[in-house]
């Protein structure tokens, strides 16, 4: 054989003497690898359909309400408002959000493949959760810039204006990331539950929505303590509790917030204690599932 | 330097089952056959070994590390292929593979890099880009085993490589196996309960049977006796065998089997004259070397 050119050399294996990288980096790898996932980036463009309808929506929406309110100079919905009325979605971009995080893992089986690798095993659970609350908070939150920009391009008191707006939007962003938080918290320990995502979408809406019906039930029953402790049933009720209570005017602006009385630090007690419920679980859960 | 070295190590699941019981061996880096049933206690040594499970009692060693107080910088060294399925569907072997790599602390670039490598080693070319859920068995176990390599790995923990093969299939994974041990320079734990494929490709081999030790030692001293042929002929054994008794041939039978030691190539010849000579009809000669399922047999009578 001569020398020819571009002949193919098969130069064996390499050793790798490299970096590698420690646990924070390997933790924000899973982390933007779940962000990812949530939109369906890398993913088929089946798994991009459903996501990016919710989000093509939620701007939309949040367009309209900035068109109506420059048209006809009324604020028609409050950041906060937006959140909530937005909650429904939210709720279906989580039940199909975090199955395709955790539960797809559980089927496929690539647990073990994880766990056998220096990250431990309550990074994983952490990492999946993380990347599903940052979802959730831009998802509520991406529109509500759309909102702010639109108002402070058409405000007619200048940068005073502006600076008004801003302070409008702060509370909404915090308030996002309580929506996220919760939701992603119970989302998530829903569907590590099981490998079957069907069964996980479901679980996480009957969750959010089953419980809608006892906050009705409690609220009006004829006791006035048991009425403003009504909305602790539901996590989408609970996340408005504390909202009202901790940002308060900030959030409705004088629209009439939740009927709570007294009982707001109940609420943000609660809150607290079911996302850190929820967070031990997870990590429970995933302890359980490694050693297998 | 030793490889893996365990000390009374036992592993009981709920004080009732016994996976592991008082197991002390201690090998050298190499191709190590890990052989017994299913359910002698493999699975667990390996989960004890990757610090996934704690150990009951007895202390364990791997790299020089031990597990149950530093497994993040065991798991760093040693790359993991599970028995059971373990590929999402609807990603890529090449996306698969460069996301572990990266969960194994590769930076972005290297990892993708890597994970091509790694699957050209394992015999992936253009299907890489395909999605998973259409490959057969047979490539689906290289994905694995591509995956257990990414890193880089100073040891390799293969569980079942050959499982759900067909006969081609598993040659091919065994001789895979065999040049990552060897021309890789990378030290391989094969288990397998066919004792009679991975002895073809190890250098030591530990046996296990009921969570316990049954033997562990280098092949060459386990089949130190050399290889032996193995003559058939359709008539006249007894005439053979005198023949080549008489050529000074330590010839003993074996059923219908005349085993002759090979000492070298001139054995082939005087069978093959003994034969021609007393016109008899030659049925087979082949070479055969000692089973290592031999070896264990006499030592443990109550499981032939």
């Amino acid at each position: 054989m001569s020398d020819a050119t571009g002949v193919i050399h098969d130069i064996g294996y390499q050793r790798y003497t490299g970096p590698r990288l420690g646990r924070r980096q390997v933790f924000g790898a899973l982390y933007g690898h779940g962000v990812r996932t949530v939109f369906g980036l890398g993913r088929s463009a089946k798994a991009k359909i459903f996501p990016w309808l919710v989000v093509a929506v939620v701007t939309v929406v949040a367009a309209g309400l900035t068109a109506v309110r420059s048209q006809i100079g009324e604020v028609v919905m409050t950041y906060a408002q937006f959140a909530d009325a937005m909650s429904w979605l939210v709720i279906f971009f989580v039940a199909v959000a975090a199955p395709e995080l955790v539960s797809r893992d559980l089927r496929s089986g690539v647990l073990p493949l994880y766990f056998s690798r220096p990250l431990p095993r309550g990074d994983y659970a952490l990492a999946k959760l993380l990347a599903l609350g940052t979802a959730l908070w831009l998802l509520l939150g991406g529109p509500q810039l759309v909102m702010f920009l639109g108002a402070a391009f058409t405000t007619s008191r200048g940068l005073r204006g502006v600076w008004d707006e801003l302070l409008d939007l702060l509370p909404g962003l915090l308030y996002a990331g309580l929506w996220a938080v919760v939701f992603a918290s119970i989302g998530l320990l829903v569907a590590s539950l099981t490998g079957k995502r069907a069964f996980a979408a479901g679980g996480i809406v009957a969750v959010f929505l089953m419980t809608a019906p006892v906050v009705g039930v409690l609220s009006i029953m004829p006791s006035r303590t048991v009425n403003e402790l009504a909305f602790l049933a539901s996590p989408s009720t609970l996340v408005g509790g504390v909202g009202n209570w901790a940002l308060g005017d900030r959030l409705t602006q004088g629209r009439g917030g939740m009927p709570i009385g007294d009982f707001g630090p109940v609420y943000a007690v609660v809150a607290v204690l079911l996302v850190a419920a929820c967070v031990s679980l997870l990590l429970l859960r995933y302890r359980k599932v490694a050693a297998r | 330097m030793t490889l893996l070295a365990t000390e009374s190590l036992t592993k009981t699941y709920g004080g009732r089952v016994t996976a592991l019981a008082d197991l002390t061996v201690s090998v050298e880096p190499g191709i190590i056959g890990l052989v017994g049933a299913n359910g002698a206690g493999k699975s667990t040594l390996i989960k004890i070994l990757l610090g996934l499970l704690p150990p009951t009692s007895g202390r364990v060693q791997v790299l020089g590390l031990d597990p149950t107080t530093d497994p993040a910088a065991v798991r760093a060294r040693v790359g993991y292929m599970p028995e059971h399925d373990a590929l999402p569907p609807d990603l890529s072997a090449a996306e698969l593979v460069t996301h572990l790599g990266r969960m194994s602390g590769l930076p972005r670039t290297v990892a993708r890099e890597r994970a091509s490598e790694a699957l050209r080693h394992v015999g992936l070319h253009e299907e890489r880009h395909r999605a998973v859920g259409g490959y057969s068995t047979g490539m689906k176990q290289r994905v694995k085993l591509a995956q257990a390599l990414v890193h880089d790995p100073d040891l390799l923990l293969l569980d079942e490589p050959t499982n759900g093969l067909d006969p081609a299939g598993r040659d091919a994974m065994l001789a895979l196996v065999h040049r990552i041990g060897t021309e890789f320079g990378i030290s391989v734990v094969v288990c397998s309960h066919l004792l009679g494929e991975v002895e073809r490709i190890c250098d030591t081999l530990v046996a296990i049977d009921g969570g316990r030790l049954l033997r562990a030692d280098r092949v060459a001293a386990m089949t130190t006796a050399t290889d032996v042929l193995a003559v058939e002929v359709s008539e006249g054994t007894e005439e053979l065998a005198a023949r080549l008794a008489g050529l000074d041939l330590p010839v003993s039978r074996d059923g219908r089997l005349l085993l002759v030691p090979l000492a070298d190539d001139d054995t082939y010849d005087l069978i093959l004259g003994a034969v021609a000579e007393l016109d008899l009809p030659l049925h087979r000669l082949d070479q055969r070397r000692h089973r290592v399922a031999e070896l264990f047999a006499p030592r443990e009578p109550s499981h032939v």
